[in-house]
């Protein structure tokens, strides 16, 4: 049975090999690719949070009463990279290639170290917490699209 | 139930590692002034007055400025513990490694043991200061991850690292008889084997996978590398202390060199995998410090099993300039627009725009840093070889890229303050 920490840094690494998808297309001016490519990183990334905000978030709020705490500033960092993602998606648009390497460079440290933080000290904390809870939390989050 | 490193507050004000980020390119310009005017002794020994000058003011000057810089930074977020006082501590441990680079490096030019002692207590100070508020820091550490052991053991080099040097400023500035002469190895060792080399161990488990998007380092490396590497030099430590083992010392101090060896190789072929095909200035500069590092160690293994020490000096170099600073300028191009972007978005009201990383510190600034420190690190090599001409030219090529790599700095700075101040 696999567990939170598992599947999350998965899907984290998921999002990690789309980013870079996109990012080589921008630099070797594929712009037709890099449009899709950089659409299916963001919706990958769009659905990430989701599982975070919509499902596991709350339950481990719930379950430890801690609403003010290290998911109020997780989610956070999703708006501040919800935005990133929007410079990337006009950049694209534009065509405009530094643009496009700033802002997701920017995004890349940013989310980086963002995981970090997520797979070193919450995900460990969910699993802890949430017991077996967990199990059927995961299950409504699958399939990893 | 604690729940660390997650916070804002946790984060140090960007003043308490910029401190640190902008003196330490300075003290590299101030190395290359050694290397123009007394480059002829500098390069003959690498005991000479000159060359203790240059090592120091690079050693302590640029590495341990940066390193503590960054250290202040990272500590909350990967120990998930802040640092005591954080505003004092920097300002302290800053006023002291400042002046006492600056009094040491003096002293040892011009054999003035008055400056050599301000050197060897403001140090021992400015260091006592920080390596405290380290070890407070961690042991109210909540968690002790694989991370946490490697810094902490990076710390403890550093904390060994001093306490030698402190041993030798004893002897030479005040005439002190020396307890053991191994510490003038010893001290050495220490620097560049136990701290820095763990540190950048340690960081590098972390930032290469990241930043680069390459598969994760070997789990027996990243578990292993930092405790092995320490248990061999503490081993090793004791046998040149003892003075009666050379054979053991030399094998002993032959697999910490092969511990770093493997981490280097690792790094490079790391690199060569990564997802992100474009090659940054922070690629650039850590492969060529990877590529320098591996060239030291190779050196290094070559003067010990002939017996020599001809080549000392441009070991010291590759390791020093070729390794250090370049895997360092290449952190600080990452961390410092980085942590720009970051407190902007902290100061800047929700809605407006805040400047990204590229637009803090466009590409081409990086890359034209990028060929300066490699133009810098030849030049040097060039200057071992060939003294008395090449001096003055590697002296000039280091200081120029030590200047383009503060000029960088401050660009970040200056964007960071427009962006602050139009909000």
């Amino acid at each position: 049975m696999t567990t939170i920490s598992v599947f999350m840094a998965d899907d984290h690494r998921a999002c990690d090999g789309l980013y870079a998808e996109a990012e080589a297309a921008v630099a070797a001016g594929a712009w037709d690719d890099a449009a899709a490519r950089c659409a299916a990183f963001t919706e990958a990334l769009a659905r990430h949070f989701a599982r975070e905000e919509e499902t596991l978030f709350p339950a481990f709020e719930a379950r430890t009463g801690m609403t003010e705490g290290p998911t109020a500033m997780m989610r956070m960092e999703h708006d501040e990279m919800r935005e990133l993602c929007a410079a990337l998606a006009a950049a694209v648009e534009a065509r405009a290639r530094d643009e496009f390497l700033g802002a997701g460079e920017t995004l890349v440290v940013l989310m980086q170290q963002h995981n970090m933080k997520e797979e070193q000290i919450l995900y460990p904390l969910m699993d802890r917490s949430l017991g077996g809870e967990a199990a059927g939390l995961l299950e409504r989050l699958a399939p990893t699209a | 139930m604690a729940a660390p490193g997650l916070r804002y507050d946790q984060a140090p004000p960007f003043a308490v590692p910029l401190r640190f980020f902008l003196t330490a390119p300075l003290f590299l310009v101030a190395a290359a002034l050694v290397v123009g005017f007394r480059g002829e002794e500098l390069f003959a020994s690498r005991f000479s007055p000159a060359a203790l000058a240059a090592t120091h003011l690079v050693t302590l000057g640029f590495m341990a400025m940066t390193m503590l810089g960054a250290m202040s930074q990272v500590l909350p977020v990967l120990a998930g513990v802040p640092l005591p006082r954080p505003r004092l501590v920097a300002a302290l441990a800053h006023a002291g490694i400042t002046a006492g680079t600056a009094a040491l490096a003096g002293g040892f030019l011009w054999g003035a043991p008055g400056p050599l002692k301000a050197g060897v207590l403001l140090l021992g100070g400015g260091l006592g200061v920080f390596l405290a508020a380290v070890a407070i820091g961690l042991a109210r550490a909540p968690n002790r991850a694989a991370t946490g052991v490697g810094l902490a053991l990076a710390a403890l080099g550093l904390a060994v690292t001093v306490a030698l040097g402190l041993e030798l400023g004893a002897v030479r500035a005040w005439g002190r008889a020396a307890a053991n002469l191994a510490a003038r190895d010893l001290h050495p060792a220490w620097g560049l084997f136990g701290w820095t080399g763990l540190l950048v161990a340690v960081v590098g488990f972390h930032v290469v996978p990241m930043f680069q998007m390459t598969p994760p380092y070997p789990a027996t490396m990243q578990r292993w590398l930092a405790p092995a590497v320490f248990a061999l030099l503490v081993a090793w430590s004791a046998a040149r202390w003892g003075g009666d083992l050379p054979r053991a010392s030399v094998w002993l101090l032959g697999a910490v060199a092969g511990g770093w060896f493997a981490f280097a190789v690792t790094t490079i072929a790391l690199q060569a995998r990564r997802r992100r095909p474009r090659a940054d200035a922070t690629l650039l500069l850590w492969r060529l410090g990877m590529a320098c590092a591996v060239a030291a160690l190779a050196g290094w293994a070559a003067s010990v099993a002939l017996a020599t020490d001809a080549i000392d000096v441009a070991v010291g170099v590759l390791a020093l300039v070729g390794f250090a600073v370049s895997v360092i300028a290449g952190m600080l191009h990452k961390i410092v627009p980085f942590l720009a972007w970051f407190h902007l978005r902290a100061l800047v009201p929700p809605g407006r725009r805040v400047p990204h990383m590229g637009l803090l510190l466009p590409d081409p600034a990086q890359r034209r840093y990028v060929v300066a420190q490699a133009a810098a690190v030849a030049a040097m090599l060039a200057a071992v070889a060939a003294p008395p001409w090449m001096a003055p030219v590697a002296a000039a090529a280091l200081a120029l890229a030590a200047l383009l790599l503060e000029w960088n700095l401050v660009t970040v700075l200056r964007a960071f303050r427009r962006a602050r101040d139009a909000a």
